[in-house]
């Protein structure tokens, strides 16, 4: 990914309303605009916009069924993300975590 | 409602032959994948999908339904213990476009059963899968192993 990619990514993600059409783009995957507009009470054009935005990021893919342009959340350049910054340092991280909750915790059980 | 469908959009800097040629042959998908995809890929024609190492495990099987390369192959996808029963019988498509200056590689699986093994599988393996392929071809070094 380049750099200009992850800023597409993030400024897409920064949003709460468009996090609201992943959301719904998760639970239903395949919506037309109308069905989007309809299960998020947004105008078209609000809702056009936002897809637009989370299309440039690759958040979005589109798929052209006769009429109809359907939508679908992709979550690859997310998963790039968890590569990149996430997944080499993750067994560190966990082994750094434990630590801390055992110095934490001492003598005192509690609260995981 | 139709069964789930899934769609995984990756632009990669590099050709349609080369993404192609990625996808079939088995040295370079040990490399991203760890498995490898074998078949003469022949529309009508069986392939399997097994295990990268020397044990050659059977992990999936099906049939090639379309073949144009190196634009699009559409390939059906089930277990081997599904291998008799079509309505488990999944199917996913890579369409290779050149994209601007890139290749756009998108993968479409459908015809899934909602809450399956084979749904769970997919949606967690296509974005490392895909992630992994283009890190090895623009990069010459693919992810850390995936499984």
């Amino acid at each position: 990914m380049t750099r200009v990619d992850v800023d597409s990514v993030f400024k897409a993600l920064a949003d709460p309303t468009r996090r609201r059409l992943l959301d719904s783009l998760r639970a239903n995957s395949g919506q037309t605009l109308g069905e989007l507009c309809r299960n998020l009470d947004m105008t078209r054009q609000a809702v056009s916009q936002h897809l637009g935005r989370l299309g440039d990021a690759n958040l979005v893919a589109t798929i052209r069924r006769g009429r109809e342009k359907l939508h679908y959340l992709n979550p690859v350049p997310i998963h790039e993300i968890y590569e990149r910054w996430i997944a080499k340092y993750q067994r560190r991280h966990l082994v750094a975590l434990h630590a801390l909750k055992r110095k934490v915790e001492g003598g005192k059980r509690g609260k995981a | 409602m139709e069964k789930p469908e899934f769609v995984y959009v990756t632009y990669i800097a590099s050709t349609p032959e080369k993404i192609w040629h990625a996808l079939i042959d088995p040295e370079t998908t040990t490399k991203y994948w760890q498995q490898v995809n074998l078949s003469d890929w022949k529309p009508g024609s069986k392939w399997e999908h097994r295990s990268g190492d020397e044990k050659r495990i059977l992990r999936l099987v099906g049939e090639v339904i379309e073949a144009k390369p190196p634009r699009r192959l559409v390939i059906s996808w089930a277990f081997p213990a599904d291998e008799g029963d079509e309505a488990k019988h999944t199917r996913v498509t890579f369409d290779i476009e050149p994209y601007r200056d890139v290749v756009r590689l998108t993968v479409t699986h459908d015809r899934l059963e909602p809450d399956s093994d084979m749904l769970k599988g997919i949606t967690k393996g296509w974005p490392m899968v895909l992630s992994s392929l283009k890190s090895l071809l623009e990069s010459g070094k693919a992810l850390p192993k995936l499984w």
